[in-house]
């Protein structure tokens, strides 16, 4: 992948210069300290993923993502956390890396990058799956505002009172809902109902003992009654 | 402030390339007292916006030089900033004045 990195902070680009080189598959063909320079840049060349600041002077990385017709993938990396939720609002955004970035956790936005090209490409042989990419999202209301949330990236759903607790791989959401309406949005084969104020989603657990699994690092209590549907789900020995 | 300044993070990234390492090195030596300096005289004048915008920047070399606490210190002071509450200034100068000092040791 041809990939250029633009970033006001000249440490930045070098730290993601480095990242970059040790991944056979990426090419860092110029590298930009404003969006602006990059702009002028992308008029003549085209490139198939940024490595984008958010927080630079004058011309912050959204207003850049914005002006671009035709968005290659892009991996933001700030030392903000707080974005995080408007990143999710640009289907072009792949990953979200927080400064300082390790090799680890860059190997997983490129292997995100990746992913995405592979089911970009397989879209127009969708049928093949039956599952889209629309089928594969769900949108929650948060402030105002519907954030979208990859299905499969969910690991827990919690009741909390009025609210729900959506825990994905990289991120927490409360949202004013139920168990039993996001239920209804969630496909069967991937999430089930363990506990009256859980739902987890199968693929994502780590160990079961006795009436509890472990998903990542969260103990969830499973039901007696709901116990033969979860062991019925695994593929056991 | 117990905490001290480290190369870990550089090590790890270099993979063990003397050249990246001096590389970045030198970059950071180039680039944190220009920071600093910027700060410094944004926090003088009382714009704690443009401030708060230069301890954004800082934080990313606290968090690479090994400062957990210290990076906490920055987000919350830049958050301050933006509230026009400084009231952390004290804590996060000791941060940058003890990276200086190690800057100048390396």
């Amino acid at each position: 992948m041809n990939c250029i990195i633009i970033d006001d902070e000249e440490t930045s680009r070098a730290i993601i210069q480095q990242l970059c080189s040790q991944v056979d598959q990426l090419d860092v063909i110029n590298e930009f300290p404003n969006a602006i320079q990059a702009m002028k840049f992308l008029n003549t060349n085209s490139v198939d993923l940024i490595f984008l600041d958010i927080h630079m002077p004058d011309f912050t990385g959204f207003d850049f993502i914005q002006t671009l017709k035709n968005p290659p993938k892009i991996v933001l990396i700030t030392s903000d956390k707080n974005f995080a939720l408007e990143a999710f609002e640009y289907d072009c955004i792949v990953d979200y890396l927080v400064k300082p970035i390790t090799l680890p956790r860059f190997l997983k936005a490129i292997q995100k990058a990746e992913s995405k090209e592979t089911s970009v490409s397989t879209n127009s042989t969708e049928s093949v799956s039956g599952i889209s990419s629309e089928e594969n999202d769900l949108y929650v209301n948060i402030d105002r505002r519907l954030i979208k949330i990859d299905i499969p990236t969910i690991n827990i759903i919690e009741a909390k009172g009025d609210y729900i607790l959506i825990k994905t791989e990289n991120q927490n959401y409360t949202v004013h809902s139920t168990l039993k309406k996001i239920e209804e949005k969630l496909p069967d084969d991937l999430f089930l109902k363990v506990h009256r104020s859980y739902i987890i989603n199968t693929k994502k657990i780590i160990d079961i003992e006795d009436n509890s699994v472990l998903i990542k690092k969260d103990v969830i209590p499973v039901s007696r009654s709901n116990r033969p549907e979860l062991m019925k789900r695994l593929n056991l020995l | 402030m117990t905490e001290t300044p480290n190369l870990k993070y550089i090590k790890d990234l270099a993979a063990g390339s003397e050249d990246f390492e001096k590389k970045l090195i030198s970059i950071i030596k180039r680039e944190f007292p220009e920071e600093k300096k910027e700060f410094l005289a944004n926090y003088n004048s009382k714009v704690f916006t443009k401030a708060a915008e230069n301890v954004h920047k800082l934080k990313h070399k606290i968090g690479m030089l090994g400062f957990e606490r210290g990076y906490q210190v920055a987000i919350d002071f830049e958050e301050g900033l933006k509230e026009d509450n400084p009231v952390l200034f004290k804590e996060f100068i000791l941060i940058l004045e003890a990276i200086e000092k190690f800057l100048k040791g390396i």
